[in-house]
Formats: C-alpha cells, sequence, structure tokens
C-alpha cells in the first residue's frame, strides 16, 4: 500500500477537497446550502404553521386561545396516524387512495363488534387491526403479483371498502358510543397529567444530547470526525424550549390529549424503524430505484407488501380513534375529505410523492398545518364549500413545492 | 505486466456451465453456452454488441432464469432464482448500469440488503467498513456522507465495485467496469482484479477494451451471436480474437486497418 504519511489523518478528513462543516457557522452553513439547492426538509411546515397562525388569529383571536388548540390536537391525532401510514406507501413511490374508506370501515366495525355485537373492546380494537392488515395484503397483492398499479389499485378498494362500511352499518346508518366508555373519553376528555407532558417535551433534547454524546465518542474512537458538541447542544435546548412552552401554552387550557401522545409516541417508532432499521433503509431504496434494491438481494415485493400492510393497519387504527373523537360510527366517517386531507399532510410535511424522500416526522408536521387550516376556517364559520377549496388550493400548493424542490435537488446533483 | 500463463486450471472449478440456454420470446439471446470459472483466474467475457455477455452476466447473477442447461456451483447443481441467492452463495456482480440508489448515501448504498446489526444499524462501523474498502481501492470520493446523485460516474463505478466485494464473494463478475474510468482509475481496477485473483476468487471481466482484456485475463472467452466462439489465451494476437469475436478474418476492423495503412506506406 503507498500511503502518504499525514498526521493522523481522520478517516473522512482526509481529502482536501470537501470542505469541513464544523462548529455552529459550519451546520448554518450546510443548512443554507441544502436549502438553496431544494433540501428544504421541515422548512415549509415551519413557515406554513407561522403564517397560519397570524392570518388566522388577526381574524379570529379565538384561534390561538389554549382550549381551540387543544381540541386541534384531538382532531389531528386521528388523522394523523392514517397520515403516517401513507409516509410508508409514499416513500416507495406508491400511494393508497383508499385509507379514507379503510378508516370508515374500520370505525364502522368498531361500531358493529363493540356495540351491537357486545365483544370487549379490546378483542375488538384487534380485529380492526387485523382486517386493516388483510386490506393491505391485498393491495400488496395486487402490486406485486399483477403489477397493478397501486393507483389503480386502490381507487377499486375506496369504493369496494366504502360498499362494505355501508353494507355492515346496515339500514340504519350509524351506531352511537356510549359517552362514559374508555374509548370515547379517551378520544374526547382524556389529558395526560401536566408533569408527564413537561417530562415527555424535555425528553427528546435529552435523548439528542446523549445520543449525541455517544455517537461522537465513538466516532472518535473509530477515527471519523464528530461533529462538534455545541450544535447538537444548541439544537437539543432550542427544540426541549420550544416544547416545553407549547406544554406550558397548553397546560393554560386542558393540556395535552392521550390521544395526540399516543400519536406522538407512533411517529417515534416509525421514525426509528425507517431511518436505524435494515426494513427502513431497503424503503428508500426501492422508493428510490426499485431494481437497484432488487440487485442488492432486497426482497423488493415483501417491502411493498408491508409498507401497504402498514399504511392500512394504521388508516383502521386512526378509524377506531375517528369514531372515539365522533363517539359514533356513522355512514359518512372517513368520506369527505380524510383522504386528502392524510395524502396532504405526509407531502405538506416533506414527503415526496415521487418515492425515496420523506419521513415519520412528516406525518405530524404536515396534519398540524392541514387541521389548523380546518380549524381556523370552521372557527371563521366559513362553508364546507370554501373549505374544501382552500384546503384543495394548499395541497396542489405542496405538490407543487415538492415538484419545484425535486427539479432544483436534480440539478444541484442531491437526490 | 503480470504472469498470465499458469495454464487454464489454475483451481478448484468453481463455476461450470453447461448447455445454457436463454430465450426472450422468439429471439435465442444465449444457445448452448459452456463456461468454466476456477478459483484464482481471471476470465474475460468478450464479443460484439448483442453477443449475450450481459445475458449471461444477469442469469448468473439471478437476474433472468435460464431456459435451459444447467449451473454447477462449487461441483454442485444450482438454480439462481433470485439475485440475493445469487449473492448469498458468493457470486457479485457489478453491473453496467451500476444499480445504485442515488437518494441514498455511499454507506448505505455499499450495505444496502446487508447492513450490520438490522434492527439497530451500526452507522459508525459501517462508516469505517467503507473507508476501509474505499482505501484499498484508492478511491477519490469525498465524503461517504454525500447522496450518491452527487458523485461522477467514476466515483460511482467505484462505489458499485466496493460494494460488490463487501461480502467476500467466491466469484466476482464485473460488465464493462472501465468503460467510465480515466486512465488511473482503469489501472486501479485492473490492480484490483489481478488483486482479488491472487486471494483466489474468481473473476469474470466483461470488456470492449481488448487492451484491458489482454493485460489481466487468463482465458478470453469470445461469445457470438449467443454462441460460444472460442477460448483464447492472453497471448492471442488482436487481429485473431477480433476475428473471432466478428465471425471472419475478413471484417470491418480488419479492412479499416488496411485502409489506414495504405496512405501511411505512401507518406513514408
Amino acid at each position: 500500500m503507498t500511503q502518504e504519511t499525514q498526521s493522523t489523518p481522520q478517516l473522512d478528513r482526509a481529502d482536501t477537497r470537501l470542505r469541513h462543516d464544523a462548529g455552529l457557522s459550519g451546520a448554518l452553513r450546510g443548512f443554507t446550502d441544502r436549502v438553496r439547492s431544494g433540501d428544504l426538509g421541515m422548512l415549509p411546515v415551519v413557515v406554513g404553521l407561522l403564517l397560519i397562525s397570524v392570518v388566522f388569529s388577526t381574524l379570529n383571536p379565538i384561534f390561538l386561545a389554549p382550549n381551540n388548540l387543544v381540541n386541534l390536537l384531538f382532531d389531528a391525532a386521528a388523522v394523523g396516524f392514517i397520515s403516517l401510514g401513507v409516509v410508508c406507501v409514499l416513500l416507495l413511490g406508491e400511494i393508497d387512495l383508499s385509507i379514507g374508506s379503510m378508516s370508515g370501515l374500520a370505525s364502522a366495525i368498531t361500531g358493529v363488534l363493540w356495540i351491537n355485537m357486545g365483544i370487549p373492546l379490546p378483542a375488538t380494537i384487534l380485529a380492526v387491526l387485523l382486517s386493516g392488515a388483510v386490506v393491505g395484503l391485498v393491495y400488496g397483492f395486487l402490486r406485486n403479483r399483477f403489477e397493478m398499479p397501486s393507483f389503480v389499485a386502490t381507487l377499486a378498494g375506496l369504493l369496494a371498502l366504502l360498499g362494505m362500511q355501508l353494507y355492515i352499518l346496515g339500514p340504519t346508518g350509524s351506531i352511537n358510543m356510549p359517552f362514559t366508555s374508555a374509548l370515547v373519553r379517551f378520544g374526547q376528555i382524556m389529558i395526560m397529567p401536566a408533569w408527564l407532558s413537561y417530562l415527555v417535551a424535555v425528553i427528546p433534547g435529552a435523548l439528542m444530547v446523549i445520543g449525541g454524546i455517544r455517537t461522537n465518542q465513538r466516532r472518535t474512537a473509530a477515527n471519523l470526525s464528530s461533529s462538534g458538541m455545541s450544535v447538537t447542544v444548541v439544537k437539543a435546548a432550542s427544540l426541549t424550549a420550544a416544547l416545553v412552552l407549547a406544554v406550558f401554552y397548553l397546560e393554560q387550557g386542558r393540556g395535552v390529549p392521550w390521544m395526540f401522545g399516543v400519536f406522538v409516541l407512533f411517529v417515534m417508532m416509525l421514525d426509528y424503524a425507517l431511518t436505524r432499521t435494515q426494513w427502513g433503509r431497503s424503503m428508500f431504496a426501492v422508493g428510490g430505484n426499485a431494481e437497484a434494491a432488487r440487485r442488492s438481494g432486497i426482497n423488493v415485493q415483501r417491502i411493498r407488501l408491508s409498507a401497504f400492510v402498514v399504511c392500512s393497519t394504521l388508516a383502521a387504527l386512526g378509524g377506531v380513534f375517528a369514531a372515539a373523537r365522533l363517539a359514533s360510527a356513522s355512514q359518512q366517517a372517513g368520506t369527505g375529505d380524510v383522504n386528502l386531507n392524510a395524502i396532504a399532510a405526509a407531502v405538506i410535511g416533506g414527503t415526496s410523492l415521487f418515492g425515496g424522500r420523506g419521513s415519520a416526522w412528516s406525518a405530524l408536521l404536515g396534519v398540524l398545518v392541514i387541521m389548523a387550516i380546518s380549524n381556523g376556517l370552521t372557527l371563521l364559520n366559513l362553508s364546507s364549500s370554501l373549505r374544501y377549496m382552500i384546503t384543495g388550493a394548499v395541497l396542489a400548493i405542496a405538490v407543487i413545492v415538492d415538484s419545484l424542490a425535486r427539479r432544483s435537488r436534480a440539478s444541484h446533483g442531491r437526490a | 505486466m503480470t504472469q498470465q500463463q499458469t495454464g487454464p486450471d489454475r483451481g478448484e472449478p468453481i463455476l461450470r456451465l453447461r448447455g445454457i440456454g436463454k430465450q426472450f420470446g422468439a429471439v435465442t439471446a444465449l444457445e448452448d453456452i459452456e463456461l468454466d470459472v476456477h478459483s484464482g483466474e481471471v476470465v474475460a467475457l468478450v464479443g460484439d454488441n448483442g453477443a449475450g455477455k450481459s445475458t449471461l452476466v444477469k442469469v448468473l447473477a439471478g437476474v433472468h432464469q435460464p431456459t435451459s442447461g444447467t449451473i454447477e456451483y462449487l461441483g454442485k447443481p444450482v438454480t439462481l432464482d433470485t439475485p440475493g441467492k445469487a449473492l448469498e452463495m458468493g457470486i457479485a456482480t457489478v453491473f453496467q448500469d451500476l444499480a445504485l440508489c442515488e437518494n441514498l448515501d455511499v454507506v448505505a448504498n455499499l450495505f444496502l440488503g446487508h447492513e450490520i446489526s438490522p434492527w439497530r444499524m451500526d452507522e459508525v462501523q459501517m462508516e469505517v467498513r467503507a473507508w476501509t474498502l474505499l482505501k484499498e481501492l484508492a478511491a477519490r470520493i469525498p465524503s461517504v456522507r454525500e447522496p450518491i446523485a452527487s458523485l461522477s460516474g467514476g466515483q460511482r463505478q467505484t462505489v458499485a465495485i466496493a460494494r460488490s466485494l463487501l461480502l467476500d464473494p467466491k466469484i466476482i463478475m464485473l460488465d464493462e467496469p472501465t468503460a467510465a474510468l480515466g486512465v488511473a482509475q482503469t489501472a486501479e481496477v485492473l490492480n484490483l482484479i489481478e488483486r482479488v485473483r491472487d486471494r483466489g476468487h474468481g473473476v469474470i471481466l466483461i470488456s470492449h477494451n481488448m487492451e484491458d482484456v489482454r493485460a489481466v485475463a487468463d482465458r478470453v472467452v469470445v461469445l457470438r451471436l449467443g454462441k460460444n466462439n472460442g477460448v483464447f489465451t492472453a497471448e492471442t494476437s488482436h487481429q485473431d480474437l477480433v476475428a473471432a469475436i466478428t465471425g471472419a478474418s475478413e471484417n470491418s476492423v480488419s479492412r479499416r486497418a488496411a485502409r489506414q495503412l495504405e496512405p501511411v506506406s505512401e507518406n513514408q
């Protein structure tokens, strides 16, 4: 080996052409570079939320009242679960248009099994999740076996599932759930205790610092460059400050809903699965270049199947929570704008429609934007006709931003 | 220069193809192909466009299934029905189109499908391993944390070759590995091929570049229109190889050579 003798070059710093983005200013420079080249990340969401808050709170001050925000979080959780599933199929460059119908069918099954037939709630929820998984398996099978575009398969599913929902609800068309039951209280009333909320708000920052320290130690031990702790500490501190402030503000009202807490927990679990496990890496690979993934030995069909199953199952869970929120299972559940709200949320949050880019957090952030818009418009007493039009326009804008960012990334040599 | 004259049976036969055929509908892409690869030898696969080289590689990589014939691997008949199976058995391939995921970074691409600790990926260890591997290839890649989309063609080629070596395969197949590389990197890849051979692996090299082929190959297997058309050694003259590839000693290459010779002799 002909190795130049250098003064202990770190493995990843041997190339002199590479700029060393170290410290705070380096991190800032890296961030502006990424945004300029079209790697927008969370930026559109932050800008969107600020814009929405300013506009709606000037039109109606109640919008920013703590209790309205608590309601907003209750609403966001149900759609959020559906959106979380959509992130999985979007990562593969596929789509599921039947998530709304799936959630509607799930709420209908909940009503029939739990209220009409008296089956215990846990067993009911298990059955609902299983039904979601089966629907996902069918989509995956159609996609893998017949190469049916998921667009068409799930469009057919949209109608079929809606039909099934109407069929099992029968002629009465709606099943009411008792307000005293655990499920409905979970969907309407239950609030995390204040200490727990604050604890949960502090945990992400703490994990960030601990993880940062550990990674840096391991990287130094392996003779790799380590990003300075200053960046991690500043990031963690600002995140913690923002979260604690948010919790403090919500505690001025009723507090943080349990349903939202569970949703955030699911987001964190999916985020771990997508970024730290082989399954997640395979998802991104299949979304980026399915043929390359196949030749690397990844079972592309199984990955597709898993994405559809996760998507439909989460949509079913979202349906149960939506039923809990409304205290009823009706023919209207899951119809209207539920479908597009969930998909729009994922896209607004930064998951690309073209596959291979996105994150679980996009569901959380996107659903906050979508629900804030919907909530604000409701407060203004606008009719649903106007609400649909405005939500449609927001979705269009989100997709345009996605397309433009994608083109910019391509011309800047980023995927 | 390296020593090529060690005879065709340098080591144990790893791979033995007998009567391999592949049909795409009415088109016969491969017909009755015989190919032996021994450990510690470089077999070059040459042939004109459409001779069936890439199809043969894809059969061995488990991408296509042969319509007839048998594949013997380490003395046992095998079926290579998925790319994953071929990889697992120790047949690694660098495809002509490289097959990299542009949205993932270099480390992710190197370890794709073979991540260290699948339930809690060890990014640090993977990055170290990636740098070591790339250093062995004398690769000029500034950062392994950039997406593949930001790399040049030559850098992508290097990443693809590094990836094929990751699993320490018995046989590595290189489909046109030097086509997109610069002078120094071509030499590096040829060095690397020799290094891999000396470690006792079998190498199947596909190239249109006769210079590269003659520099490293122990045997040159010529395909023509989907059939075997002779086995040569690196000592075979350029004309004979070209004749075998094109199927005639009187061909467009020899005619062109003759045409170019005439004015030169006039000028002198």
